[in-house]
């Protein structure tokens, strides 16, 4: 039985398990004959052209993985950001564990969306903000369709959260092969401001696949900062949409950095709805062997005098394979725009690929778009320098590399992540070098 | 008695005659449709060997089983494939049309074109009072391109006398099966041009003048295929700055070019095809496939001026095949009113150190839609290949829309390439800086997508880059607002 049909077949048995009376029952039946009639994606879709999901689909996922696998702290503890205070949501095998969460509803409400989508006091929220700009797409519609746990993160008018939100899922293995489909919404009303990490880790060789929907609305004068931080196992597949909606004056920014996993698939599409509004969307890439990591972005400029920045850094080795499609599209209203895409390449091994493709399309005439694309190697001559000063080669291939991807890396706000990933990159690299720079 | 030049005006009158088309008409035009039996018919009507005619039914037959591309960036009426006539005898001349006859429109854009009186009945299918020029020119051309060894003919004239060279090479670098249209045009193509360039030898001149000459009657299937042999170097122009106004709704050509080891080829084309009128309605759909292959140390390098044409799909390609083979592409597209265009290249390097070079310039004005589409892909074993791509798109006007797909590809780590491009609009303080010094709006615009347009125009001919210059400025007239 094929992966589309058993999750077709299991969705009746999922629905009986809900509440009938749920604000989403029916959003749920429609999603699923959507995604019926869709099927996963293939290479003859355009936006797939470069990412085969085949492979990934073999597996004979278990779709409800079976309960909760008790973890303790102490195991999973180097995954969180222990140097830094945190609200925590954290997730095992898809199942909230609240014993490593940490969750509030002092003013904010940083909670789960079982609840938000089971209590009647988030009705209103849910009705107006769920499965709204996530568009009619079939892995978004196989995601709404089973769509019951995740992050609810609501941070209402005038507000700030006081400490960043870390969501967290755990895999456990217990299942020969785990299939997760969290699903996320942010809501930040009138001049609220929030920062998020978000993570998928598995802590199994089993093959795990995620395919996680995030909802971000940013109202007047908000501000989200959002980093996705995807370092998994060799087995593990994560597919992840996000979708951002934002009113006037907002600033919204999403880092993702790519240094694991065997495919990763990032759909971020930002829509801009009202005026001055700033976008960021930032990346980096470090992969090797046979990883695939795809970076599909889009930035719909629907109103005038905003902005967007993308930059999108990658470095490939051995037979990993990297995509960026990247796309600007700005209307003819959309007059004064500015917009920026970048994407820089670096392939270290003859076997790896890079696949990019940065569009744009654009029908307003008094607007500033440009985009660069480039693929190279390091500069023999920065490299010569630095060995000639007794720097190892292998460090200063590091050096190099890590210099490279400091322009997005510098654009991380919160310290206590930015000394993470440094690290983490760092381990990628293969050195111990501190870049204290 | 001397001979005087009313003496040769009176020769040259009943050599046109003589000359002149005589077929009767009638019998030429073939019914509508398109089936095997037609396909057979142009090969006989062209009496063409049976290797020919085996090898225009594989294609159709080919053609019959695919389906029109979707993909490109256009929107427009299909053409219905089985009310179109696929094969029809060149236009006579009628005797009794003069210039007062064509569209003073027309005629008023040939005066800024600078284009001679002849030259434009030539383009209407005036008869000609005086076509000295033209005959004697051709002759000569005929007598150094003889000599140096030099094939130029219409390709069905090639097949008949030079087999060995079209079956060599005929479909090998774009293949009857390539795409939907490559596959029509290998099925029906009328007629078109053949140029061999023997070892060696450098063609003394633009191939492109006694083309304007030779074109006349060339069909909307045109095959053109130009084969420089090791160490030779040709130029080729083909089009004319001269407004066309062609009856052929579809035209659907194939250009296959041939650079072997160390040979380059230098192909222009400025085209300017009936863009439909004002309102949208009308014009000529362009769907051409043009591909060149570059053996060991070749360079092929495209040039295009595109104002024409209600819809243009098009995208000159290079194999860069051989080690340290150069391919180029630099283009301007021009858009106005409802044109459609979505046009760019490919660039498939396959060998080792070869190079590319991408420079494409579209201009979109009124309710004009402007596409670049490119592929740069640098196969596995493509050591120390370089790109440099850089499309820049101008906006005039608030209806029009640009668009860049590009696609880059790279499985080689020592590939290096750039990609940029840009999207602006003409700045009010440049117009402001030309209204200043006494230049009227209209002109500084025209001086502007000038300069915006020059990398471009630098590579044409120059007798062409100049001419090619004057049809921006008309393209874009009146779209200042």
């Amino acid at each position: 039985m094929s992966l589309k049909d058993k999750l077709v077949s299991s969705h009746i048995v999922f629905q009986e398990s809900l509440d009938p009376d749920s604000p989403i029952y029916d959003v749920r039946n429609e999603a699923i004959k959507h995604f019926e009639e869709a099927g996963f994606p293939t290479k003859k879709d355009e936006a797939w052209k470069y990412t085969s999901l085949n492979k990934i689909i073999k597996p004979d996922y278990s779709i409800f993985p079976n309960g909760e696998a008790g973890l303790d702290y102490k195991d999973v503890k180097r995954y969180f950001l222990h140097s830094l205070d945190t609200y925590k949501i954290v997730f095992i095998d898809g199942v909230f564990s609240s014993h490593l969460s940490e969750t509030t509803h002092a003013g904010i409400d940083v909670c789960t969306m079982r609840s938000a989508l089971t209590k009647s006091k988030y009705k209103a929220v849910i009705d107006v903000y769920f499965n709204k700009i996530a568009p009619k797409e079939s892995l978004i519609s196989l995601n709404t369709a089973f769509a019951k746990e995740g992050a609810y993160i609501n941070i209402p008018k005038n507000k700030v959260a006081d400490k960043p939100i870390e969501i967290i899922h755990f895999s456990t293995g217990n299942e020969a092969a785990t299939m997760l489909q969290p699903r996320n919404l942010v809501v930040a009303g009138e001049n609220a401001e929030v920062q998020i990490i978000e993570r998928h880790q598995s802590l199994t060789e089993n093959p795990v696949l995620t395919n996680s929907v995030t909802e971000i609305f940013a109202d007047k004068r908000a501000n989200v900062d959002y980093y996705k931080i995807q370092n998994d196992t060799p087995e593990a597949s994560l597919i992840d949409n996000t979708y951002v909606d934002q009113y006037d004056d907002t600033i919204v920014s999403v880092h993702t950095f790519s240094l694991g996993g065997k495919l990763t698939r990032n759909n971020l599409n930002f829509y801009q709805k009202g005026e001055h509004i700033d976008s960021i969307l930032k990346g980096v890439t470090i992969i090797g062997e046979k990883q695939h990591v795809d970076h599909n972005t889009l930035v719909h400029h629907a109103q005038p005098n905003c902005e967007s920045h993308q930059d999108y850094k990658g470095i490939y080795d051995d037979n990993s394979t990297g995509v960026f499609n990247g796309k600007v599209y700005v209307d003819k209203i959309a007059q004064k725009t500015n917009a920026y895409q970048s994407n820089n390449n670096i392939l270290v091994d003859d076997k790896a690929t890079i696949n990019s493709k940065p569009q744009l399309e654009i029908f307003a005439d008094d607007v500033r778009c440009s985009h660069g694309c480039t693929i190279g190697q390091l500069d023999e001559s920065a490299l010569f320098y630095l060995r000639s000063r007794g720097i190892p080669k292998k460090e200063a291939r590091a050096l190099l590399m890590y210099a490279f991807a400091n322009t997005v890396l510098e654009s991380v706000k919160i310290p206590q992540l930015k000394e993470r990933i440094t690290k983490q990159i760092a381990n990628k690299l293969g050195v111990n070098v501190g870049f204290a720079l | 008695m001397a001979y005087t030049e009313d003496d040769l005006r009176e020769e040259l009158k009943t050599k046109e005659y003589e000359y002149g088309f005589y077929t009767d008409i009638e019998s030429d035009t073939f019914p509508i449709g398109l089936n095997e039996d037609i396909v057979r018919a142009i090969s006989k009507k062209k009496e063409e060997p049976e290797w020919m005619t085996e090898w225009r039914l594989e294609a159709y037959r080919a053609w019959e089983q695919m389906e029109e591309p979707e993909w490109a960036n256009v929107h427009y009426e299909k053409p219905d494939f089985q009310a179109i006539a696929y094969y029809s005898a060149p236009v006579a001349v009628d005797p009794n049309k003069t210039l007062d006859d064509v569209d003073p429109d027309l005629l008023a854009m040939y005066k800024k074109l600078g284009i001679s009186v002849d030259e434009q009945k030539k383009m209407n299918n005036i008869a000609m009072d005086i076509v000295v020029d033209s005959v004697s020119v051709a002759t000569t051309f005929k007598d150094t391109l003889a000599k140096k060894g030099i094939i130029f003919m219409p390709i069905s004239e090639a097949i008949q006398e030079h087999p060995e060279l079209v079956k060599k090479y005929i479909g090998s670098v774009v293949p009857r099966k390539d795409n939907f249209y490559a596959a029509l045009n290998s099925a029906v193509f009328s007629d078109g041009s053949f140029c061999y360039i023997p070892k060696g030898v450098r063609c003394p001149m633009e191939l492109s003048t006694y083309f304007r000459i030779n074109q006349a009657g060339t069909g909307q299937f045109e095959r053109t295929l130009v084969i420089a042999d090791e160490g030779s170097y040709v130029s080729y122009l083909e089009g004319c700055t001269a407004p066309s106004r062609d009856e052929n709704q579809l035209h659907a050509a194939v250009v296959e070019l041939i650079a072997l080891d160390d040979a380059e080829i230098k192909y222009s084309t400025v085209q300017n095809w009936f863009p439909g009128n004002a309102e949208g309605k009308g014009g000529v759909y362009n769907f051409v496939t043009k591909r060149g292959i570059c053996e060991k140390n070749a360079k092929i390098s495209w040039t295009q001026v595109e104002t024409g044409s209600a819809v243009t799909w098009k995208y000159p390609s290079c194999v860069l095949k051989g080690d340290n083979s150069i391919g180029e592409f630099y283009s301007i597209a021009v858009t106005n009113n409802y044109q459609q265009a979505d046009t760019g290249t490919k660039m498939i390097h396959l060998g080792k150190n070869t190079k590319s070079t991408i420079i494409s310039k579209g201009i979109s004005a009124g309710k004009s839609q402007n596409s670049y589409r490119g592929l740069v892909q640098i196969g596995g074993r493509a050591e120390n290949a370089r790109n440099f791509s850089q499309c820049d798109s101008l906006l005039m006007g608030n209806d029009c829309g640009a668009h860049t797909f590009p696609y880059i590809e790279a499985k080689n780590k020592t590939a290096q390439i750039e990609h940029e491009a840009t999207t602006s609009k003409i700045g009010e303080d440049q117009i402001f800086y030309c209204n200043q010094r006494g230049i009227d709006t209209e002109k500084a615009i025209a001086l502007i997508v000038n300069g915006f347009s020059k990398e471009v125009l630098n590579k044409l001919p120059m007798e062409f880059a100049v001419e090619a210059q004057k049809l921006l400025e008309i393209s874009l007239e009146g779209s200042v607002g």
